[in-house]
């Protein structure tokens, strides 16, 4: 199981079938971004996650795949602090974020969208946006409040003002900024959390089936998005999804779990061909 | 040194609790040296746990039904207070008229005294005097306090059945509302002696003194608990108020009729809370719009204390509330007195924020 | 055109600028209870000082209520917290001052300290008892921290209420206290007052130079001579002011990078973790502050107001008055706020007082049974009168709680959002709109008739 899981991230980065100009040769002797140890969760009596482990490489997009019930999105919880690993460790950048408050997780640099899209409904799509980034100065009571510290609190809100303006004119939402981000159709939904969980500045991002319910053309957008993040800004992804499709052409590597543990990881092609991994599909749905 | 490590376990996961545990402990600890070193006498202490479990069984007894329609129907009712006021209003009205229609006029009885209604020690009310009066007066109380229930649910909670439960809880606080001021609009706003206290005969057992009305309520709650516990064991509604108290939407999948359900719950509810503000004027001997108001946040004490949900619960936290709120009063002399509730408060407070699915565990009936 | 159109055309001018202005709608809202009261002093036959009077009241209790419900609307309207302990921390701030400024040698004995600290301390105080509250309370269910609240709100006035504390000596033997359940009395005169008289606490000491003439002024133009009614009037001006500055602080906590993450906790309190909020220090700053602006409303009210303090003023009931009128004007609006308080109290609140004696007065009714089977009886007789005069002398103020609680059922059915409408407010302290080098958006004149169109994609 380590020895699988130790995935060099080379072979993530050669199987990026777009640009070459992921370089990952120099963070070689780095601590990957993600490295899972063990985890561990239980609800009553009932164990959602049992005992997983798997890394994900830099600036990789790693796919994340298994039946229904195999612990994905308990994992990604449990990975972001929603909830509290019972046992094993997750390691940030090197260091041990098992059982931080997610918020604190989210301020390293680790950022989740969710499963199902969790807009703020009652908020405009500007307002969503202007949420997300992050130690923003206005967030301290008194510096909204008090005269001498507002100037400053306004010229940074202009200065996000112009960033989240660009941001929606990158997803192509900038005609629905003034509305309620709850009047969104599915698709529009899942673009605006992309979107706002990138206004947060994050070094990697977990993404809870994106595509659900989005149109093959959003689809493709989005996920030349995320390749261009990739690429240009370095980013990390680690992907749940339930199309294969997806899976087997853009993910590398891809991660399958099965009863709260990992089953296999390896190259797109090396899992199609794994007989557990068919087993596992195959046996669940009959 | 597995007890240490277990110990050490707890002290890590509930600090709250192993202090609660502590202080508890010495307090008992203290309590055996005031009874031993004669600073408390065995009657005055018999005196403090017999009053407790008076009020304490009431309090269970109007529990029951603020638990089940908090789990069953997914709200804190505000209005709870209100039922067990109109309970006492309705009842002792009955009882009144019954125990004086041959010597007053039926009005100023059926008003309890209001206006220039006659006296309670004229009327004579009790259970050695009028024991007939106050039985029929009981069985009003249940009636007419399940009639409010579900009069109650059909005009207000019923249109809003699938709203969030602050949005039920706000309502409730207008039913209470409306509730508690229609008292003062048929009776009035003052507090009024009821029962003939001078009649009810006690008894000194061992030093300790048990009038007859606290007999009565005791023997009451005790056989309506016991009702309560067939109903919900031996019936099929009971099992499927358990069910629906454990999981609503799972028991609507399975068939349950969700609609027959509430209702019964109302009944039960509404029915043993009219009981209990009935027999909670039979023990303060006087009667108020507010009654039940000022015994809600007791009775919300109990019920969380108990786990919401669980009749057993509500009974065991009612009877833990009201040792509590009496026992401190070994230690709330003189004007520290008037602390007696606050304590129990605090109480609740506590079990809250240290263990909010209750001391008896989550929500279930059984 | 026709005059009748032309009316309309102002009418819907009026409409739009009462929609687009909160000022205006606020100071419409204001001028229409004025006229509807001094219509009430007209019915019941008030001389000049009667009606600045009954202005004076109407001035009050706007003001006061608009102060505590922006404060409810803090917590809840903002960020969700629902608090149901309101009248705890009211009782705390307005305890605290009294403590803090009644004369040492008074009964119960206070610090002597100036007015100023006294509200300072009785704010800090509440903010105080707010935290204590908050740290461990917020965590819980919305449900579960509405009972701590209410049962915080209770332990605090029986805490006031008890004999234990009517007067007790700090360790510097020092003495302080309560009063226990006849409260303090000896509450310090309203500031107000130095302006008019030479000694605050006697109307009697003579009357500064502002005082002389402006009671000079009042006496010659208006013939009124009784001065307190125009120190109640000024106390309700200044309350005004109060009102404005708390609205203007809490349009700028809105209007904010913090108001915008309180806005998230209300909606999804997961997603603002998710990014990166600690949205507990959030709920804990709001949650003191607040509370503060709860003890200052109680100073102002329960202590200016009626110039002495007491347990029973802060009973439950009182809380839920303040969550009928929020929920009125629409809680999350800070206008709906104050238009919410001004309803309730002016026709909620006040109306009713003087509503008996109106009627009384128009109808003649002498009857006064003293029991609800004297006054139906009559009805098989045919008479309707003591029925009438028992709801009015005897029975008014419980049908105008039974009403309260009526209303508030036909909100929750109805109108859950509120009784004057959701209004958003957007937060943040910038025009968001602006930034945007606008493409399609510059046209809006030109296709303004064309309303609520969404843009072409």
């Amino acid at each position: 199981m380590k020895e699988v899981s130790t995935m060099s991230s080379e072979s993530a980065a050669d199987s990026i079938g777009e640009d070459p100009a992921v370089d990952t040769a120099g963070d070689g002797d780095e601590d990957p971004p993600l490295r899972v140890e063990n985890l561990r969760k239980e609800f009553g009596g009932i164990t959602a996650v049992d005992g997983a482990s798997f890394t994900v490489a830099d600036e990789s997009l790693t796919g994340l795949i298994g039946p229904n019930g195999a612990g994905k999105s308990t994992t990604f919880n449990c990975i972001t602090g929603v909830h509290e690993p019972t046992d094993g460790a997750v390691y940030f950048n090197g260091t041990d974020i098992a059982g931080l408050a997610p918020n604190v997780i989210a301020n390293r640099g680790l950022v989740r969208t969710f499963q199902i899209a969790r807009e703020l409904a009652e908020m405009t799509v500007l307002e969503n946006l202007m949420l997300a980034p992050q130690r923003q100065q206005g967030e301290a009571l008194y510096r909204s409040i008090l005269p001498p510290f507002r100037d400053g609190v306004i010229e940074e809100e202009t200065e996000l003002r112009e960033a989240v303006w660009e941001s929606l004119e990158f997803f192509e939402i900038d005609h629905l900024a003034e509305e309620q981000a709850g009047n969104l159709s599915g698709g529009q939904r899942k673009l605006l959390e992309l979107a706002r969980a990138l206004m947060t500045d994050p070094d990697m991002l977990l993404l809870d089936e994106p595509f659900a319910g989005v149109n093959p053309t959003l689809e493709t957008k989005l996920l030349d998005r995320i390749n261009q993040l990739r690429a240009e800004e370095g980013l990390t992804f680690l992907l749940v999804e339930h199309d294969m499709d997806i899976i087997m052409e853009h993910c590398d590597p891809v991660i399958v779990m099965h009863q709260g543990h990992v089953l296999a990881e390896g190259r797109p092609e090396e899992i199609r061909n794994n007989e557990r991994v068919v087993d596992a599909y195959f046996g669940e749905q009959q | 040194m597995e007890l240490y490590a277990r110990g050490q376990q707890l002290l890590r996961d509930q600090p709250g609790l192993v202090v609660v545990a502590v202080a508890a402990m010495l307090l008992v600890g203290d309590l055996f040296g005031k009874l031993l070193g004669g600073g408390l006498t065995a009657a005055r202490f018999g005196g403090f746990v017999w009053d407790g479990l008076v009020i304490g069984l009431l309090i269970g007894l109007a529990g029951i039904g603020l638990s089940l329609t908090y789990s069953i129907l997914g709200f804190a009712n505000f209005a709870h207070g209100d039922y067990i006021s109109w309970g006492a209003f309705s009842g002792w009205a009955v009882a009144y008229l019954l125990a004086g229609i041959d010597r007053y006029a039926a009005g100023g009885l059926l008003l309890i005294g209001a206006g220039d209604g006659p006296a309670p020690g004229d009327v004579g009310v009790s259970i050695t005097n009028t024991p007939g009066s106050i039985l029929a007066g009981l069985v009003v109380a249940v009636g007419f306090t399940i009639g409010v229930s579900l009069l109650v649910d059909r005009l207000v909670y019923r249109p809003i059945r699938e709203a969030d439960g602050i949005t039920l809880l706000i309502a409730s606080i207008g039913v209470a509302f409306v509730l508690r001021y229609l008292i003062v609009f048929f009776f009035y706003s003052g507090r009024q002696g009821v029962t003939d206290i001078s009649r009810v005969p006690s008894y000194d057992i061992g030093g300790v003194v048990i009038n007859a009305h606290e007999l009565t309520i005791v023997a009451i709650a005790l056989a309506l608990m016991v009702g309560v516990h067939l109903l919900l064991q031996r019936s099929k509604l009971g099992k499927a108020m358990r069910a629906m108290a454990d999981n609503r939407d799972l028991a609507q999948v399975t068939g349950i009729p969700v609609e027959g359900v509430i209702r019964t719950t109302w009944i039960l509810g509404g029915g043993l809370a009219g009981a209990a503000g009935y027999l909670v004027v039979l023990t303060q001997g006087t009667i108020a719009y507010d009654l039940g108001w000022l015994l809600l946040l007791l009775i919300f004490a109990a019920v969380i204390m108990g786990g919401i949900g669980s009749v057993y619960g509500a009974i065991v936290g009612g009877l833990v509330i009201g040792l509590a709120s009496r026992l401190s009063l070994i230690w709330l002399t003189g004007d520290l007195s008037s602390f007696a509730e606050p304590v129990a408060f605090g109480l609740m407070i506590f079990v809250l924020l240290f263990r909010p699915e209750g001391i008896f565990g989550g929500v279930s009936t059984a | 055109m026709s005059s009748d159109q032309f009316q309309t055309g102002r009418l819907t001018q009026f409409r739009e600028l009462l929609e687009r202005s909160d000022a205006a709608l606020v100071l419409t809202a204001m001028a229409a209870f004025y006229l509807l009261f001094l219509g009430v002093g007209a019915i019941l036959n008030y001389d000049v000082a009667g009606l600045i009077s009954i202005l004076g009241q109407v001035t009050f209790f706007t003001a006061v209520y608009a102060l505590i419900v922006l404060a409810l609307n803090l917590h809840w309207g903002y960020a969700g917290l629902f608090n149901i302990g309101i009248a705890g921390f009211m009782a705390v701030g307005v305890y605290t001052m009294a403590m803090l400024t009644a004369p040492p040698t008074g009964s119960p004995p206070g610090l002597g300290l100036p007015i100023a600290v006294g509200i300072v301390g009785g704010m800090l105080a509440a903010a105080l008892v707010g935290l204590v509250t908050a740290l461990p309370a917020l965590r819980l269910r919305a449900d579960y921290l509405a009972i701590v609240t209410v049962a915080i709100s209770e332990i605090i006035r029986l805490t006031y209420n008890s004999p234990a504390f009517s007067t007790f000596t700090l360790p510097g033997g020092i003495a302080l206290g309560t009063g226990g359940a006849s409260g303090i009395g000896n509450f310090p005169s309203n500031p107000v007052r130095a302006i008019y008289y030479v000694d605050p606490s006697s109307a009697a000491s003579g009357t500064t130079p502002i005082g002389a003439a402006v009671f000079g002024f009042f006496e010659a133009v208006f013939g009124v001579v009784r001065s307190a009614v125009i120190v109640d009037l000024t106390y309700g001006l200044v309350l005004a002011v109060v009102v404005f500055l708390v609205y203007t602080l809490l349009a700028r906590v809105g209007n904010s990078p913090f108001g915008r993450v309180l806005k998230a906790i209300r909606e999804d309190e997961v997603v603002a973790k998710s990014l990166g909020k600690d949205t507990n220090r959030f709920k804990i700053k709001t949650f003191m502050l607040g509370c503060a602006l709860m003890g200052l409303a109680g100073v102002l009210w329960q202590g200016f107001g009626t110039g002495a303090v007491y347990p029973q003023a802060f009973r439950p009931e009182l809380t839920f008055y303040i969550f009928i009128a929020v929920i009125i004007g629409g809680a999350g609006s800070n206008t709906g706020s104050v238009l919410g308080g001004a309803v309730f109290a002016n026709l909620l609140f006040l109306l009713p007082q003087y509503l008996p004696t109106m009627i009384e007065q128009t109808f003649s009714i002498q009857a006064n049974p003293n029991n609800f089977i004297a006054a139906v009886g009559p009805i098989a007789a045919g008479e309707i009168a003591p029925l009438l005069g028992y709801i009015l002398n005897q029975r008014l103020p419980a049908l105008r709680f039974v009403f309260v609680g009526v209303l508030l059922v036909y909100l929750m059915q109805n109108r859950p959002e509120g009784l004057l409408g959701h209004r958003t407010e957007t937060a943040a302290a910038v025009d968001l709109s602006e930034g945007h080098t606008p493409g399609g958006q510059t046209g809006t004149d030109l296709t303004a008739p064309d309303e609520g169109g969404v843009d072409n994609e």
